[in-house]
C-alpha cells in the first residue's frame, strides 16, 4: 500500500484496529440494514424515497440542519477564543456547561425547550411578540438543532487554539499587524480546519436528529415535518423498508457532505504543506 | 481552595497573554463584548433549559425529588447506564487514539474516505443506528437462530444497549483528536523515529503530551454522550423495567406515565453526573498546570 | 512487536468482554421448558401502573395457584413499537396492545398462531375504554360534540393517527360521526375530516407528547384523548373537564399469548393463566381502578361513577376490523394522507 517509506511506527497497527473496529461497528451492521432494504427492488425504493411529501422532509432537516451549523459555528468560534484567550470570572462555569448538552436526554431537552419557546413560555413571549413563531415551527427545530450542536464547534476549535504557538501572534505583532489582521492572517487559516469539522459534525447531528426535535416541530405534514419523523412514521406501519429507503436515502446525503468537507480539507492540507 | 485555583490560572495564562501592544481601550471592548456574547448566546440556548429542568425537578418539594431517585428502577438504570457508558469509552478511547494516529501521521490513499466512514455515526439518525442492530441481531437476521442456540441475546438485552452506545459514540475522539494532531505536524514524532524510538514509546512521550487536552476533550463529550443516548438505545432495548431500561428511558418511561416531576428529577441526575466529569476535569488540568509552574520556577 | 500484539489481543478481549457482559445474566432467564422463572408482558404506555399492579397480585396469585415463583416483568413504550420489539425478537409471554392490528401483524410475521382474537372472550379485550374530549375548566369554547371540532375558532391537540396506535381510535371516531352525520356521502365526510384535522395546531407523534401540548404548554382549547388518560388527567389537576361526545368508539385493547416464545420457553400455562386472570373479578377490579371499562358487570356497576355515559359503538360494526381499516385510513396514501395532499 505504499507504506514503505513512512518514518513514523505504528502505520500496521492503527491501520488493524482501525480497519477491526469500523467493520464490526459501522460496516458490517450497515451491509446488514441495506441488504434488507435492497430487497424490496428498485422501484419501490425510488418510489418511496422520493415521494413528495418525502422531499420535503428532507429540505426540512437539511435547511434546518444548516441554519442551526451556522449558528454554532459563529458561536461556537467565539465562545472559543473568549475561554482560551480571556480571563473573567464565571470563565471555569461557563467552560463547562458546553459539554451538557450531550449529556441530557435528548427528549428531556425536546420538553424543556418546548416549554421554553412557545407563545407563554419565557423565551418564546419575546419571539412571538416581534411575529416570530418560536415553537411548532421551522424556527423551533432549528432552536431544537442549535441545542444538540453547542459542543461540536467549540470544542474542535478550543484544543487547537490552546496549543496554538503564541510566538507567530507576537511575532505578528511586533511586525506592527493590528489585532484584526492578525486574527484574520494567522489565526483563523489555523483554526479553519477545526472550525470545519466542528461546522460538519453540528450539521450532520442535526439532520438524523429526532428525540428532541419532535416535541418542539408540530409535525405538520409539509410544513414541520422532519425526515427521521417520517422514518419512524413508516415503521409504525411495520415498513421496514421504506423506512429504510429513506434512512439510506439520508445516509447518503449526508455521508457526501462529510466526504466533500473532509475532502477540501486534504486538499488544503496538502497546499499548505507545499 | 477556589480562589487559589483562579490565581494559578491567572497565573499561567498571563504569560502567554503578555505582550499586547494595541490600544488597551479597544481590547478591552472587544473581550467584553465577546464575552457578553458568549454569555448571552449560553444562557438563551443552553442555561434556561438547565434551569427549566431543575424547577420542574423540584416542583413537587425535595421530598418528591428524593422519592424520585430512591426508586429501584431508577438506581438500577443509572447502574446500566454507568456500565454501558464505562465500556462504550474504554473501547472508543483506544479506537480513538488508534484511528487518530493513523489519519494523521501517515498518508495513503481513501483517507478522506475513512475520515468520512468514521463521522458516519453522527449523520445517522440514532433510531436507524439501532435498527442496525436489530437487522444484524434480532430475529429476522441469519444469525438469529445461531444465536439462540446458545442462548446468547444481543438486541433486547445488555450487550446491544452497549453496541449501540459505542455506535452513537465512537467518532468523538477521533474527531476530537484529528485537528490537534493535524495543527502539531509529524516533525517530532519524525525525528523521535528516526532517533530510534518505538512506537509506543513515541506515543507515550512526544505525542501524548501535546494531544492531552485534545484527548481529554473527546473523552467527556463521549461519556456525556454515551450517558444520554436514547434513540438508539430505545430501539435495541426492548424496555424491560429493572433490566434494559437505562437512565434515559427511564426518563421516557416516567415521562410517558404522567410523573412530569419525577421525569425531571431522574433528567437532573444525569445533569449532576456531567457536572462531576467537568468538576474532575478541571481539577486535572489544575493540577497539570501547577506542576508546569512549579517546574518553571527553578529557572 | 510483542507488545503490539499483546495490545491487540487486550482489546479483542476487552471488547469481548464488553459485548458478553449481558449475556450472562440473559442465560439465566433462558432455560429448558417448563422451569423459566422470567415472564414478560410486553404492553404499551399507559398501562404502565395498571400491570406494575397487576403483576404484585398476579405473583402472589401463581404462587398459591401453582407453587411456582416466578418474576413477571413488563415493558412499555409506543403499541406499534412495542410490537415491532417482538417481532424483531423481544421475547415477549404476553403482548397487551392498544390496538388490534399491532397483534395482527405479530401474528403476520408467525409468532402468533390462528385467530388469535377468538382465543380469549370479548374479542381478546379484557377492558376497553373510549375517546372523549378534554377541555379547559367551564368549557369556554362550549365544546359539546364532534361537530364543533370544525368551527373556525376551535384549536384541536391530537397525536399523528400515523405514529401513534392510540391516536388512531380519535380518527375513527371522528370518522364515523361524520359517516352518520352526512349518511356515508364520502365527499363531505372527507371535507369534515379535513377541516377538523387544519383546526389541530400540534399534531405531536405520541398521546404523552399531545397531554403534555395541551396541559403544560397551554395548546389548544380541546385534546382529543382516551378517557383514562382524561381521567388520570383529571386526578392530578381541576382545570379541565371531560366532554363526552354524543358518539364514541369502544376502544377495545387486545391481548394475546405469544405462541412461539411461550412455547420455547415452556410458559404456555402461565401465559393463559395470566390472561385469564385479567378476566376475573380481582383483574377487573385492577383495570377499572386505573380508569379502564371493565368487561364485568359487576365491576363495572361498582366504579360506574367514574366514566360518562355516551353511545358507543365497535370497530368491527362501523369499519369492518381493523385490518381494513387500517389500509383504507391509515396507510401511505390513505384518507388521512389525503387530507394533506397537495
Amino acid at each position: 500500500m505504499g507504506s514503505a517509506s513512512k518514518v513514523i511506527p505504528g502505520y500496521r497497527f492503527t491501520q488493524g484496529v482501525t480497519f477491526f473496529y469500523i467493520s464490526l461497528i459501522l460496516l458490517l451492521p450497515l451491509a446488514a440494514f441495506v441488504l434488507f432494504a435492497t430487497g424490496m427492488g428498485w422501484e419501490k425504493f425510488i418510489g418511496k424515497a422520493f415521494e413528495y411529501r418525502i422531499l420535503h422532509g428532507y429540505l426540512v432537516s437539511f435547511a434546518c440542519a444548516l441554519a442551526a451549523a451556522i449558528i454554532n459555528g459563529i458561536f461556537g468560534l467565539i465562545l472559543a477564543w473568549v475561554l482560551v484567550r480571556y480571563e473573567f470570572p464565571g470563565k471555569r462555569i461557563m467552560d463547562g456547561l458546553i459539554d451538557l448538552p450531550f449529556a441530557l436526554p435528548t427528549a428531556v431537552a425536546g420538553i424543556a425547550l418546548t416549554t421554553l419557546y412557545v407563545e407563554t413560555g419565557w423565551l418564546g413571549q419575546f419571539f412571538y411578540a416581534i411575529g416570530l413563531p418560536s415553537a411548532f415551527s421551522v424556527l423551533g427545530i432549528t432552536i431544537a438543532l442549535i441545542f444538540v450542536g453547542i459542543p461540536f464547534v467549540t470544542r474542535s476549535v478550543q484544543p487547537v487554539l490552546k496549543d496554538l504557538e503564541p510566538e507567530i501572534e507576537e511575532a505578528a505583532a511586533l511586525l506592527g499587524a493590528g489585532k484584526w489582521l492578525t486574527f484574520r492572517k494567522v489565526i483563523f487559516p489555523e483554526l479553519t480546519a477545526p472550525l470545519l469539522t466542528g461546522f460538519a459534525l453540528a450539521f450532520a447531528r442535526g439532520i438524523g436528529e429526532y428525540g428532541s426535535v419532535v416535541f418542539i416541530a408540530g409535525n405538520t405534514p409539509f410544513e414541520t415535518e422532519i425526515a427521521p419523523l417520517l422514518i419512524m412514521t413508516e415503521l409504525e406501519q411495520f415498513d421496514y423498508q421504506a423506512a429504510a429507503a429513506i434512512a439510506i436515502v439520508m445516509m447518503a446525503i449526508s455521508f457526501l457532505i462529510l466526504l466533500s468537507i473532509n475532502g477540501y480539507q486534504r486538499y488544503r492540507i496538502r497546499e499548505q504543506g507545499v | 481552595m477556589a480562589t487559589s485555583i483562579m490565581q494559578n490560572r491567572m497565573f499561567s495564562s498571563d504569560s502567554r497573554a503578555k505582550p499586547e501592544l494595541a490600544p488597551v481601550s479597544a481590547e478591552t471592548l472587544v473581550k467584553w463584548l465577546l464575552i457578553f456574547l458568549s454569555a448571552a448566546f449560553l444562557v438563551v440556548m443552553l442555561i434556561l433549559p438547565l434551569i427549566l429542568v431543575g424547577a420542574e425537578a423540584l416542583s413537587k418539594g425535595w421530598e418528591a425529588y428524593v422519592a424520585a431517585l430512591a426508586e429501584p428502577f431508577a438506581q438500577k438504570a443509572l447502574l446500566l447506564t454507568v456500565e454501558a457508558t464505562v465500556i462504550a469509552v474504554l473501547l472508543n478511547t483506544v479506537f480513538g487514539v488508534a484511528s487518530a494516529w493513523l489519519l494523521t501521521k501517515f498518508d495513503f490513499r481513501g483517507k478522506a474516505v475513512l475520515g468520512s466512514l468514521i463521522d458516519l455515526p453522527f449523520a445517522i439518525s440514532p433510531v436507524v443506528a439501532g435498527l442496525f442492530f436489530i437487522m444484524l441481531f434480532g430475529r429476522m437476521s441469519p444469525f438469529y437462530p445461531t444465536l439462540q442456540a446458545y442462548h446468547a441475546a444481543v438486541v433486547f438485552a445488555v450487550p446491544g444497549i452497549i453496541l449501540a452506545t459505542v455506535f452513537v459514540t465512537f467518532p468523538f475522539i477521533t474527531r476530537e483528536l484529528v485537528p490537534v494532531m493535524e495543527a502539531q505536524g509529524r516533525s517530532e514524532e519524525e525525528a523521535a523515529a528516526t532517533m530510534g524510538a518505538g512506537g509506543w514509546t513515541i506515543f507515550r512521550y512526544v505525542t501524548l503530551p501535546n494531544i492531552k487536552w485534545g484527548l481529554i476533550y473527546g473523552i467527556i463529550l463521549c461519556t456525556a454522550r454515551a450517558m444520554g443516548e436514547f434513540g438508539a438505545v430505545s430501539v435495541v432495548s426492548g424496555h424491560i423495567r429493572g433490566k434494559t431500561n437505562t437512565l434515559p428511558l427511564h426518563i421516557e418511561i416516567l415521562y410517558n406515565e404522567y410523573n412530569f416531576t419525577a421525569a425531571f428529577a431522574v433528567a437532573s441526575i444525569l445533569v449532576f453526573i456531567a457536572i462531576l466529569i467537568l468538576v474532575l476535569r478541571n481539577m486535572v488540568e489544575w493540577r497539570t498546570q501547577n506542576r508546569r509552574i512549579q517546574r518553571q520556577r527553578p529557572h | 512487536m510483542k507488545m503490539k500484539k499483546v495490545f491487540s489481543l487486550a482489546l479483542g478481549v476487552l471488547f469481548a468482554a464488553g459485548v458478553m457482559a449481558g449475556c450472562g445474566t440473559e442465560e439465566k432467564a433462558a432455560t429448558e421448558n417448563g422451569s423459566a422463572k422470567e415472564f414478560l408482558n410486553v404492553s404499551y404506555d399507559p398501562t404502565r401502573e395498571l400491570y406494575a399492579e397487576f403483576n404484585k397480585e398476579f405473583t402472589k396469585v401463581w404462587k398459591e395457584r401453582s407453587g411456582k415463583d416466578m418474576t413477571f416483568s413488563q415493558s412499555n413504550g409506543g403499541s406499534g413499537k412495542q410490537a415491532r420489539s417482538v417481532i424483531e425478537g423481544l421475547e415477549a409471554d404476553v403482548v397487551t396492545l392498544a390496538l388490534a392490528y399491532d397483534v395482527d401483524e405479530i401474528a403476520q410475521a408467525g409468532l402468533i398462531k390462528g385467530e388469535w382474537l377468538k382465543k380469549f372472550p370479548d374479542n381478546s379485550a379484557p377492558y376497553t375504554s373510549t375517546i372523549v374530549f378534554l377541555v379547559r375548566k367551564g368549557n369556554p369554547k362550549n365544546i359539546k360534540d364532534w361537530d364543533d371540532l370544525v368551527r373556525d375558532d376551535v384549536a384541536i391537540i391530537t397525536p399523528n393517527p400515523k405514529t401513534s396506535g392510540g391516536a388512531r381510535w380519535n380518527y375513527l371516531a371522528a370518522w364515523e360521526f361524520a359517516r352518520r352525520k352526512y349518511s356515508g356521502d364520502e365527499a363531505e365526510i372527507k371535507a369534515f375530516i379535513k377541516k377538523l384535522f387544519k383546526n389541530v395546531v400540534v399534531l405531536d407523534s405520541g398521546a404523552r407528547g399531545a397531554t403534555t401540548s395541551f396541559v403544560q404548554r397551554g395548546q389548544g382549547d380541546v385534546l382529543i384523548a382516551w378517557e383514562n388518560e382524561a381521567l388520570i388527567t383529571l386526578k392530578d389537576s381541576s382545570d379541565y373537564e371531560i366532554v363526552a361526545p354524543s358518539i364514541s368508539i369502544l376502544a377495545e385493547p387486545s391481548v394475546a399469548v405469544v405462541d412461539e416464545v411461550v412455547d420455547r420457553k415452556g410458559t404456555r400455562e402461565v401465559a393463559e393463566a395470566y390472561i385469564n386472570y385479567l378476566y376475573e373479578p380481582a383483574g377487573q377490579e385492577i383495570a377499572a381502578k386505573n380508569f379502564y371499562r371493565p368487561r364485568n358487570k359487576e365491576v363495572l356497576e361498582k366504579y360506574k361513577y367514574q366514566f360518562p355515559e355516551l353511545s358507543l359503538f365497535t370497530i368491527d360494526e362501523a369499519f369492518g376490523g381493523w385490518s381494513k381499516a387500517q389500509k383504507e385510513h391509515f396507510v401511505d396514501g390513505g384518507t388521512f394522507d389525503q387530507i394533506y395532499q397537495k
